[in-house]
C-alpha cells in the first residue's frame, strides 16, 4: 500500500479535473450516441467515415468546425450579457457533477443537502437561457426564452416532488445516503411508488432539457433555435449543441443515483459485487441517456398551451398524490 | 415597437409607449399586452421556401397573418410566349417541383385538343401510370415534411424509403429524377424500357403495404392528434369562395376532384375513390393526403394490368404548330386544380399561355384561417396547406 498525502489544493485540482472531464466527454459520446442511436431507429446508418470505425469522431469533428467559425455578436445586442450567457448556462450543468456519487468514494463533495443542491443548480442555467434570450434583441430569441422560463417553472416542481418523494422513503437528502438505502435498483422503494416517481421525473427532466416532445423553446420549425438564434460557432455550442447534451448526462446520472441504486450492482449476486461501481454508475448513466435518445425520434412536439395543461393539470396533481402516498407509506409500513 | 428592448427613440418619436405608462397599467390590474410583428420568413424553416408571412402576435396568439408572395417570381407565362412548344414542356414542369410531369399534362392536352391529334390508348396508360406515381412522390414528400414541422423527424426517413423505389422506375423510364420532361404533343418521348413496370409494381405494391404503419405512426399518435383536430379549420363556404381545390379542399368536405367528374386521358377506366374529410382542420386534410396515395397506387396497379401494346405516339406533323384558337384545360394536380387556357394564332410558339396553379388559390385562403390561432398552429396549418413556392409564384 502506498501511502499518499495530498494538499489542500492537489485535492482540489484533482476534484476540479474529474468534474472538467466527465461532463464535456459525456457529452461528446453522447452526440456521437444521439446521431447513432436515432439513425439506427430510423433505418439509416448515421456518420460512418470521420475517424474511420463507424465515425466515432463525429463530435470532435464538429466540436472543432464550430471552433473555427466566427463568433457574431448582433449589433443591437446587449453585448456583455450577450457573451456572458453561454458561460452561465454552461457552468451551471458542470458544477450538477460535483455532488454525483460516481463510486463509494469518488465523489467530490458528499454534501448533506446533495439532492437539494442537485435540483437547485439543474435550473440555474435556465436563467443563462433567458439572458441569452434578452440580449439578443431578436424576436424569435425573445419568444424562446420566455418560453424556456414558463418552462422551467411548470416542471421543475415534478422533478423536486419526485425527487423529495425518494429522499422521504430513504430518510436523508444526501445522495450516498440515498444510494446507500437502495439494495438494488427498486428494491428498497415500494413497488409502484419508485416506478411512478421515475416517470415523473423522467417527463420532467425532457422537458427541462428541452427536447422533443417539449422542445417548444427551441422548436426548429416554429421559431429557428428559440434563445440561441443569434449565436455562431463556440458560443453556440456551448449554449445550444453541448449544453443539452451535457444536460442530459447530468440527468442521466441523477436519475441514475436516485432511482437506477447509482454505483451498486443490479441485482444481488456475488461475482458482480467486483464489479467497480464506476462501472455500474456509468451503465446506468448511459441506460438514462439512451432511454432520452429514444422518445426524441419516437413523438411529435406538443404545443405550448398544451404543454402547460399537461405540467399544471397532470402531472403536479400526481406528483402530489405521489406525495401524500410516500408520506403515508413512510408513516404506516 | 421596432426593437424588442425599451426603445428610447421610440417612444420619443412616439410609436411607443414609455415604460412608466405601461407599469401603471399593471399595477392597476390591467394586464398590458403589446403586440408585435413578427416576419415569418422569407427564410424560414416552416415555409418550405421563399415565402414570407407578416404576422401580428400577441404574446403565444396570432392576431393576424398576411401572405406575402412574389418572392420566386420567374415569369414562366411571359417565357413560354418566345418559346417552341415543345421547348415548352420542360418549362412548365419546373413550375412545381414537386409534381412535375402532372404540369406537363395540360399543356399537352391543350395542343392536342388544338391540333385534333389522337393519342394512341398504350400512351394515354403510360401518362396515367407516371402521373399518379408522380402523385404518390409528391404526396410522400408532404407527409414527410409534416411530420417534420410538427417535430416527429422519423416518418421522413421511412417516406423517404418509399420514394426511393418509384423514383427508381421514374428514373428508368425518364433518365429524370425531378424534372422528367417525357410528355410529347401526340404522345410520349419513347416506350419505357424493360424491367419498368415490375419495378414500378414493386415501389406501390410496397407503398400499399407499408402505408398503414405509417399512418399509425403519425396519425394514430396521440400528440399528433391534439396538434391537429379542431386546429386550423376551413369550413366548406370559405374554400369555395377561395378556389380552394385538391386535398385541401376535400379536407373541407367538398367532394371535387376532376379525375372523377370530367374524366380526362383514361381515368374513367378505373376503379377509385376519392377520400374527403368532414371538419376541415389540419388532421383532415393530412388524412386526405395519405389515403389518396393509396388509391394513386391502386390506379397504378390496374393500369400495369390492363396496359396495351401499340405505339406510344400518335400521328403528329413535323412542325408543332396550333391552329389559331383558345382552349382551356384543367387537369387534377397533386395539390388541386391545375389549368391552363392556350390562345394560339396559328404561330409555333403559344400566343398566350394563362395558367392557374393550385397552391396559388389555397394560399389564399391561409389568412381566414391563420386568424386567432396559437403561433405553434400557424406552423400546422402551414404545412397542412400543402403549397409549392414555385407553383405559387410560377
Amino acid at each position: 500500500m502506498i501511502d499518499i498525502t495530498l494538499t489542500a489544493w492537489q485535492v482540489l485540482l484533482i476534484k476540479l479535473l474529474v468534474i472538467l472531464t466527465v461532463v464535456p466527454v459525456g457529452a461528446l459520446v453522447g452526440g456521437y450516441a444521439e446521431h447513432k442511436v436515432m439513425a439506427h431507429l430510423q433505418h439509416r446508418l448515421g456518420p460512418m467515415y470521420p475517424g474511420g470505425f463507424h465515425g466515432w469522431a463525429t463530435t470532435l469533428a464538429d466540436g472543432l468546425k464550430f471552433l473555427y467559425k466566427e463568433d457574431i455578436v448582433p449589433a443591437a445586442a446587449d453585448r456583455r450579457v450577450f457573451t456572458l450567457a453561454p458561460a452561465a448556462i454552461f457552468v451551471p450543468i458542470l458544477m450538477i457533477y460535483l455532488v454525483i456519487p460516481m463510486d463509494r468514494n469518488l465523489i467530490v463533495e458528499d454534501l448533506d443537502v446533495g439532492i437539494f443542491y442537485l435540483l437547485a443548480m439543474g435550473s440555474v442555467s435556465t436563467i443563462g437561457v433567458l439572458m441569452a434570450g434578452w440580449s439578443s434583441a431578436n424576436k424569435y430569441a425573445l419568444i424562446g426564452a420566455l418560453r424556456s422560463a414558463a418552462q422551467l417553472i411548470a416542471y421543475e416542481l415534478p422533478i423536486v416532488l419526485a425527487a423529495a418523494a425518494i429522499a422521504m422513503l430513504a430518510g436523508t437528502l444526501s445522495l450516498v445516503g440515498i444510494v446507500e438505502a437502495q439494495d438494488y435498483p427498486f428494491a428498497v422503494w415500494p413497488p409502484g411508488i419508485g416506478l411512478l416517481a421515475f416517470l415523473i421525473f423522467v417527463t420532467g427532466a425532457v422537458a427541462e432539457m428541452t427536447r422533443v416532445p417539449f422542445d417548444m423553446p427551441v422548436a426548429e420549425s416554429e421559431i429557428i433555435t428559440g434563445p440561441f438564434t443569434e449565436y455562431s460557432g463556440m458560443r453556440y455550442i456551448f449554449s445550444h449543441m453541448f449544453a443539452e447534451m451535457g444536460h442530459m448526462v447530468a440527468f442521466g446520472g441523477i436519475g441514475a443515483t436516485l432511482f437506477l441504486g447509482g454505483y451498486r450492482p443490479i441485482v444481488p449476486w456475488e461475482p458482480l459485487e467486483y464489479v467497480p461501481g464506476i462501472v455500474w454508475f456509468f451503465a446506468k448513466t448511459a441506460l438514462m441517456i439512451f432511454l432520452f435518445l429514444w422518445i426524441r425520434p419516437t413523438f411529435p412536439r406538443v404545443r405550448e398551451d398544451q404543454l402547460q395543461k399537461f405540467a399544471w393539470k397532470f402531472l403536479i396533481p400526481l406528483s402530489l398524490l405521489l406525495i401524500l402516498v410516500t408520506g403515508a407509506w413512510v408513516i404506516y409500513v | 415597437m421596432s426593437s424588442v428592448r425599451g426603445d428610447v427613440d421610440a417612444v420619443a418619436r412616439g410609436e411607443a409607449r414609455p415604460a412608466s405608462e405601461v407599469v401603471a397599467e399593471v399595477a392597476e390590474g390591467r394586464l398590458a399586452t403589446e403586440q408585435m410583428i413578427l416576419n415569418v420568413g422569407p427564410q424560414h424553416p416552416a415555409t418550405h421556401g421563399v415565402f414570407r408571412l407578416l404576422a401580428t402576435i400577441d404574446g403565444e396568439v396570432l392576431v393576424d397573418a398576411e401572405p406575402i408572395i412574389g418572392y420566386m417570381h420567374r415569369g414562366y407565362e411571359k417565357l413560354v410566349e418566345v418559346r417552341d412548344y415543345r421547348q415548352i414542356t420542360n418549362l412548365v414542369s419546373r413550375m412545381d417541383w414537386l409534381s412535375n410531369i402532372q404540369n406537363e399534362l395540360p399543356l399537352h392536352l391543350a395542343l392536342e385538343k388544338l391540333m385534333e391529334i389522337e393519342v394512341p390508348p398504350r400512351a394515354q396508360y403510360m401518362r396515367v401510370i407516371m402521373l399518379e406515381m408522380n402523385r404518390i412522390l409528391n404526396h410522400l414528400m408532404f407527409f414527410a415534411s409534416f411530420g417534420a414541422e410538427l417535430g416527429a423527424i422519423t416518418p421522413t426517413f421511412y417516406a423517404f424509403r418509399e420514394r426511393e423505389e418509384i423514383q427508381i422506375a421514374m428514373e428508368m423510364a425518364t433518365g429524370g429524377r425531378m424534372h422528367f420532361g417525357f410528355f410529347r404533343p401526340g404522345g410520349l418521348r419513347e416506350d419505357v424500357p424493360k424491367g419498368f413496370l415490375a419495378q414500378a409494381l414493386k415501389g406501390v405494391r410496397q407503398t400499399i403495404e407499408r402505408l398503414p404503419d405509417y399512418e399509425n405512426l403519425l396519425l394514430g399518435n396521440e400528440i399528433f392528434k391534439q396538434r391537429t383536430i379542431d386546429v386550423g379549420i376551413l369550413d366548406k363556404e370559405t374554400a369555395y369562395s377561395y378556389g380552394v381545390s385538391g386535398p385541401i379542399a376535400r379536407g373541407s368536405d367538398i367532394d371535387l376532384d376532376i379525375r372523377k367528374d370530367e374524366p380526362y386521358l383514361v381515368y374513367d377506366r378505373f376503379d377509385f375513390e376519392v377520400h374527403s374529410g368532414r371538419n376541415g382542420d389540419c388532421f383532415d386534410r393530412f388524412w386526405v393526403l395519405v389515403h389518396e396515395v393509396v388509391e394513386s397506387a391502386k390506379i397504378v396497379e390496374q393500369a400495369i394490368e390492363d396496359l396495351p401494346s401499340g405505339p406510344i405516339m400518335g400521328k403528329v406533323p413535323r412542325v408543332v404548330q396550333a391552329p389559331a384558337g383558345e382552349v382551356y384545360v384543367h387537369t387534377e394536380n397533386s395539390l388541386g386544380e391545375l389549368g391552363m387556357y392556350l390562345v394560339s394564332d396559328g404561330d409555333r410558339r403559344p400566343y398566350r399561355l394563362k395558367i392557374r396553379t393550385p397552391s396559388y388559390s389555397n394560399v389564399s385562403a391561409l389568412p381566414e384561417v391563420l386568424r386567432n390561432t396559437y403561433v405553434s398552429d400557424m406552423i400546422a396549418i402551414l404545412g397542412s396547406f400543402f403549397f409549392v413556392l414555385g407553383d405559387i409564384d410560377r
